[in-house]
């Protein structure tokens, strides 16, 4: 029986990671995840978990430290935002290009600057290509249930690549709400035992870890390391089904919400897509088709999935909370546009970026947006593809 | 009651309108509602104007923005009230609740033509006699929820000594004065 609570989502995953109860974590706070190893670090201090939390000196030795201790054979979990991630950055290939199941919370900030507390997509984005899989959570039960699911995706023997979850900074991480949590038991069970086939700490199979890998041989490991994220995606929907079966709680690699008989609809991530499924109720009342597609797994990237499923739309819209600065349009709407082109879907598509830095996103601008879409799709036209949302016209 | 109502908080950083939000959020969820809890995180220090909201439905809610068209509004601090625009798309079917002793007239010049309901406590008042100090988030809580409705007095009481328990766990000696200032706020919430 799930258990009915009331958490933030800096505590819901924090109550996570107590039930996972992982060999080591490594943390240095920064803001808005800071909670996250402050709850974990009372739960080692009353002996709630057995971990062994390191407290580091830069979110640098963090990472290497989970790097240090998964390589070891233990399950290593941290989390942080922004520029703690920024700073990561070297180790965040390493632990991915040695094939390290480690599990990052990543409550997403803007990543500076000029410096910013408040939430965009930015500090995601800038590791996109960095080998993680990456999972986004609508609010904190999604970033619960993402973080129950994270190690048997992660350890999963064809995959075995780290792990990231996203949650998006103060909107929800720092907002109380209902939520259903499983017994500790139950989530023991369903996650197992950690048992790697090579670790440095097997004294029957000496290894090396991270050595020099030159044009003999690197490409080669990249391309494993690319098999093993196509790989990701069959091993999602697997653990998903057996989540599902455990708790009644249905997730693909990405939601569809009142898509089947829409026209027209919007593509986005995190907590922007509550507010989106408002609207999308409010317009339907209304008699507008209008629909959502809610991305889950961002890496790997669901392409055939994604276009198949905006194939019948008359035209879509494709929300990035992080400008990618390229003259060209933000990342979720390359990927998105990408994947329609390939599949052949020629469905009139347009980008808005938003939310920048912690703007609030409105029921209101969502309808605006579905108000756009419902004139591309009348007219069949896209005059600028390349738009913001909520961006103030007199500061521009 | 509505099946979804919005509440803003208005205070200065130090008086606790973010903790009283979560502390609505908590008493309504235990009546088994869905609730939201969050602060609008600025700038904040000592002093400085903070808001707080909450949703509370019979259903799941979705909506992850700041709320613009509250039902209620919740003024922990009168010296707000001519600098911080606080009815803005307030419902007029709604209401304003505010920490003050101020005349009725010297509230509906500085409140520029709301015409819903406007309900004021002493808060400072209540909070000296019951906890010997000011702390304005508790009466204000009670008063929030008479207004609204949100549950019973009897509902409430009882689930804020919960509450207080478990908050006040290594100071038990102040929970009757937090019950205290509760029952009186309750009594004295006064429409105008």
């Amino acid at each position: 029986m799930s258990i009915r609570e009331r958490l933030s989502g800096n505590e819901a995953v924090a109550t996570a990671m107590k039930q996972i109860n992982p060999d080591v974590v490594a943390a240095f706070p920064i803001t808005p995840s800071t909670e996250i190893p402050q709850y974990f670090s009372t739960f080692v201090a009353n002996g709630t978990v057995d971990t062994e939390f390191v407290a580091v000196e830069s979110e640098h030795s963090a990472m290497s430290a989970c790097i240090g201790a998964q390589s070891a054979g233990s399950r290593a979990m941290t989390a942080t935002s922004a520029n703690g991630l920024s700073l990561m950055w070297e180790m965040i290939y390493i632990a991915s290009s040695l094939r390290l199941p480690i599990v990052l919370n990543l409550v997403n900030r803007a990543v500076s600057g000029p410096l910013n507390i408040h939430c965009d997509h930015s500090d995601a984005m800038g590791v996109r290509d960095a080998g993680w899989i990456m999972l986004f959570s609508e609010n904190n039960q999604e970033a619960y249930d993402n973080n129950l699911m994270a190690h048997k995706i992660a350890e999963n023997k064809d995959v075995q690549l780290p792990i990231m979850i996203c949650q998006d900074g103060f909107i929800t991480s720092h907002s109380i709400e209902n939520i259903e949590l499983e017994e500790d038991s139950e989530v023991k069970k369903f996650i197992g035992e950690y048992h790697p086939e090579h670790y440095l700490l097997n004294k029957k199979e000496p290894i090396a870890v991270g050595p020099l890998d030159l044009q003999a041989y690197l490409f080669e490991h990249k391309t494993q390391q690319a098999d093993a994220m196509r790989a990701a995606k069959q091993v999602i929907l697997d653990v998903s089904k057996e989540f599902e079966n455990w708790t009644g709680r249905h997730y693909g690699l990405f939601e569809e919400y009142k898509l089947d008989d829409a026209e027209i609809a919007i593509v986005c991530m995190n907590s922007t897509a509550g507010t989106t499924k408002a609207v999308v109720d409010k317009l339907r009342e209304n008699g507008v088709k209008a629909g959502l597609l809610k991305i889950r797994v961002y890496r790997p990237f669901p392409g055939e999935e994604v276009a198949k499923a905006l194939s019948h739309l008359k035209a879509v819209a494709i929300l990035d909370k992080a400008d990618s600065l390229n003259a060209a349009g933000g990342a979720l709407f390359e990927d998105v546009t990408s994947s329609m082109y390939l599949s052949k879907e020629n469905v009139p598509v347009v980008n808005y970026i938003y939310g920048i830095g912690g703007r609030d996103t409105t029921e209101k601008e969502i309808e605006s947006v579905f108000t756009d879409l419902s004139d591309i799709a009348s007219s069949g036209k896209v005059e600028n593809p390349y738009r913001y949302l909520g961006l103030r016209k007199e500061a521009k | 009651m509505n099946n979804l109502i919005e509440i803003r908080w208005h205070g200065r950083g130090g008086q606790g309108a973010k903790t009283a939000s979560l502390l609505l959020a908590d008493a309504a969820f235990n009546t088994g509602k869905y609730i939201q809890g969050f602060p609008e995180y600025g700038p904040e220090r000592m002093g400085a104007p903070i808001t707080a909201y909450n949703r509370i439905s019979d259903k799941p809610i979705t909506v992850h923005s700041n709320i613009y068209e509250p039902d209620y509004v919740i003024v922990v601090d009168d010296t707000l009230l001519e600098s911080v625009p606080v009815t803005e798309g307030l419902k007029e079917t709604g209401a304003i609740i505010i920490n003050t002793t101020k005349s009725p007239e010297y509230l509906k010049k500085v409140l520029k033509g709301y015409n819903g309901n406007i309900y004021t406590i002493d808060a400072r008042k209540i909070s000296v006699e019951t906890l010997g100090k000011y702390f304005p988030n508790t009466p204000m809580l009670a008063a929030i929820v008479k207004v609204s409705g949100i549950m019973t007095d009897e509902a409430f009481l009882e689930d804020m000594k919960g509450s207080f328990k478990h908050k006040f766990a290594k100071k038990p000696e102040v929970i009757e004065g937090n019950m205290k200032a509760l029952e009186m706020a309750l009594k004295e919430v006064k429409k105008i």
